[in-house]
């Protein structure tokens, strides 16, 4: 390590700076505090670009320490840079900046405008602390902080009652993935005691025991609750109540990805048990369809994005359940520029229009030109278009979920590839109500936005169209090769093209395009009339496949009649013991009163009536008068002397 | 003539008992100091006569009786200044008028 790769250390440590400074300082620096919070997010990638260059090179950078000793053993953690955390870091920095740049017009003119880029900052601490660390203590460490960071900016506009539970729920459901997650850690710690995915690798590689399905399925909870998959997916939508910015940074690009970049770190343990891989994958293959079906109906503009980015989370997911591990990672990365794209550019249509609902807008495209054609090219991307990024991701999951050895890969092959039209067609769907056509609502009076907007856009824009080339087949697949040294224990993987694949991907794409062309931009469908015609079906959709209200019947109902069960027997029973208790002391110490007063006090009382009564007689002697004294002392005298005298008689004391 | 032993002891048990009235009826403190004097004065007849009597030969009772006329000197000077005391703070010396050592 020479040069400014000596410092990567440092990659996380300058925004967790900005955080310090912007927290104490921020409400005093107002709309400057931006600058420092993008000062320090620019300076991470700056600083992450010589290590990225170093991993191109074979290098692997790394630093560890003793954490604690456990007995005499001791416990490493460490930082290390390897070419799947190359690849975060870039997506983080870069992304992350660009975001960061984008907020300073978003969030113009907004309460806690310094607080927000604080959090900001110390998201990017927490997320760049996920891709570095070198261990799974550390990455859950960044795990926990990035959910706190997703809770602090979901309900960053706090006022509004939705945003806060939005806030709470995407809070509390992560907590359920993470006790998996952590006990996960704790068992394959308990197993291996280490922490460190160097030598868990090699532990597991070699590894002769019982199967590894339990620790694997305990992590992947974790990855479930971050990554937002079935079950635990109920939150994402939500948290789109945080600023836009936000869910496209957290909620799109970068967070979200945390679980698939765990389950690709881990990919090790994972593919040691084909019980845990046919989880991840079965997950992710109906988190991908489920999503994409209610993405056709939603009518608020981030809540088809939200929707979209589940579904293609699954199927990142997916990718490494089937043993695509260097499929998912390439999907994350170009999912994550066409993602924040898109949600950047629906940041900007909303901050132009001031409203979400997309009946509401239409012929955007005359209006805000620069966001809707960039809008564009992220669509492009995501909906499958050759030769741009998504249609190559895309195609490299279809082929690794083609080619598994993982039981019911077929089936997920189908589902995967239906998808893909549910995901053109929900795409295009939103394209066309909000660029194309008449605008529906002539009472709002939409404006392109500032440049400080406009530009990042056009960035990712670049990106989004370009960013799958690394990995297609006219580059010899040079991502794959690359990220192949974050997996050195499996043998080098040879991707074999299907061309029968990518032109049914082809074919399924531009049909889903086509046929939502026809219903949204010509009209020669009517919209309403196919929704009226599949009936339960749209209903369904419609409805989120009433998720939340089976969570409701199913767990959050069950739990409170469960808590006013537990709350009668805390009232009735637990309290009820504990008030007997109370009323038998009492009874007892009101027997031990009675006793005290009557016995014991009587007793002292007798001694004391006994000494006053008896002294009362004595002391009659005591007249106090000298004479009576000198009496009674003669008298005694007399006494005595009668008595010697009666005693002596006959004697003589003379001796006569 | 020899006055026998007797004859003196009687006039000592006379001296005495009458001192020893005079201390137990007077009522006023001076009278009482008085018959204390009579009763020392009755002891030391009889120390003087045994003295004569009973050890002619050594000074011893005479000297014991020398000793008592001394203390009792001293006594009644202390006496005396009690009485005073007393006086001044009660404005009276009647014995039973004077009960500072009732309860």
């Amino acid at each position: 390590m020479t040069g400014l790769t000596q410092y990567f250390y440092l990659i996380p440590l300058i925004p967790l700076l900005a955080f310090w400074v912007l927290i104490f300082w921020g409400s005093r620096m107002k709309e400057k505090s931006a600058y420092i919070s993008i000062a320090a997010a620019i300076s991470s990638f700056l600083l992450s670009v010589p290590c990225i260059l170093a991993t191109m090179k074979g290098q692997t950078l790394s630093l560890e320490w003793t954490w604690l000793y456990f007995g005499t053993q001791p416990v490493k953690v460490g930082i290390m840079v390897d070419s799947l955390s190359a690849m975060m870091l870039f997506v983080v920095t870069f992304i992350g900046s660009l975001i960061q740049i984008y907020s300073v017009g978003y969030m113009h003119g907004a309460p806690r405008f310094s607080r927000f880029f604080a959090y900001l900052s110390l998201f990017f601490f927490s997320m760049l602390t996920i891709v570095l660390a070198d261990n799974l203590m550390l990455i859950f460490v960044g795990w926990e902080l990035v959910g706190l960071c997703s809770y602090l900016l979901i309900s960053f506009e706090y006022e509004r009652i939705a945003a806060a539970k939005a806030g709470m729920k995407a809070f509390v459901v992560n907590r359920i993935g993470d006790v998996g997650f952590l006990l996960g850690i704790l068992s394959l710690f308990w197993l291996f005691g280490t922490f460190q995915y160097k030598p868990l690798t090699e532990q597991i590689m070699s590894w002769k025991g019982a199967s590894l399905a339990i620790p694997a399925m305990l992590l992947f909870c974790g990855a479930m609750g971050k990554s937002a998959q079935f079950p635990l997916h109920v939150w994402l939508p939500d948290a789109m109540e945080g600023p836009t910015p936000v869910s496209a940074l957290i909620h799109a690009a970068t967070m979200v990805a945390a679980g698939v970049y765990m389950v690709a770190r881990m990919f090790f343990l994972f593919q040691s048990s084909v019980e845990a891989m046919q989880l991840v994958s079965y997950i992710g293959c109906f988190t991908a369809f489920m999503a994409a079906t209610i993405a056709l109906t939603q009518n608020d503009i981030k809540k088809v994005l939200a929707y979209s980015t589940l579904s293609q989370l699954g199927y990142m997911v997916m990718a490494v359940g089937v043993g695509g591990y260097a499929a998912g990672p390439f999907h994350l990365m170009t999912h994550a520029f066409f993602k924040a794209l898109l949600f950047l550019g629906a940041g900007s249509v909303i901050h132009g229009t001031g409203t979400q609902d997309l009946r509401q807008m239409g012929g955007l495209l005359k209006k805000m030109p620069f966001t809707a054609w960039t809008f564009i090219m992220a669509f492009v991307a995501i909906a499958g278009v050759p030769p741009f990024a998504g249609f190559w991701s895309k195609d490299e999951i279809l082929l690794s979920t083609f080619n598994s050895a993982v039981p019911g890969h077929t089936l997920m092959f189908w589902v995967g590839l239906f998808t893909e039209a549910l995901t053109a067609f929900y795409m295009s769907r939103l394209l066309f109500m909000t660029f194309f056509g008449e605008q529906r609502d002539t009472s709002i009076h939409p404006h392109e936005s500032p440049k400080v907007m406009t530009v990042p856009l056009m960035i990712l824009a670049f990106f989004s169209l370009t960013a799958g080339l690394p990995g297609t087949p006219m580059a010899h697949h040079w991502l794959q090769g690359w990220l192949h040294q974050s997996f050195h224990y499996l043998p080098v993987h040879e991707i074999h093209l299907n061309y029968a694949i990518m032109s049914g991907s082809i074919i399924l794409a531009f049909s889903g395009i086509g046929l939502a062309y026809l219903m949204y931009y010509k009209k020669s469908i009517s919209a309403a009339r196919v929704a009226a015609y599949m009936g339960p079906l749209y209903t369904l959709s419609l409805n989120k496949w009433y998720w939340d209200e089976i969570f409701e019947l199913c767990i959050i109902k069950p739990f409170l009649w469960s808590t006013t069960i537990l709350y009668a027997f805390d009232v009735w029973v637990v309290d009820g013991l504990v008030n007997a208790c109370g009323y038998m002391v009492r009874g007892l110490s009101f027997l031990n009163y009675v006793f005290d007063k009557y016995v014991v006090d009587g007793l002292v009382e007798l001694n004391g009536w006994i000494v006053e009564k008896s002294s009362r007689i004595a002391r009659l002697v005591q007249t106090g008068l000298i004479q009576n004294y000198i009496l009674l002392l003669v008298a005694g005298f007399a006494l005595i002397l009668w008595y010697t005298v009666l005693q002596n008689i006959g004697s003589s004391p003379f001796g006569q | 003539m020899i006055i026998p032993l007797n004859h003196i002891l009687v006039l000592a048990a006379l001296l005495f008992c009458i001192g020893l009235y005079g201390a137990l009826t007077r009522r006023n403190a001076v009278g009482i100091l008085m018959s204390i004097e009579l009763m020392l004065t009755a002891a030391n007849i009889n120390l003087v006569a045994f003295s004569r009597f009973v050890t002619p030969n050594t000074g011893a009772g005479q000297v014991f009786a020398i000793f008592v006329m001394t203390l009792a000197a001293a006594a009644v000077a202390v006496g005396l200044a009690i009485v005073i005391c007393i006086y001044r703070n009660h404005r009276t010396i009647s014995a039973d008028k004077i009960h500072l050592m009732k309860w």
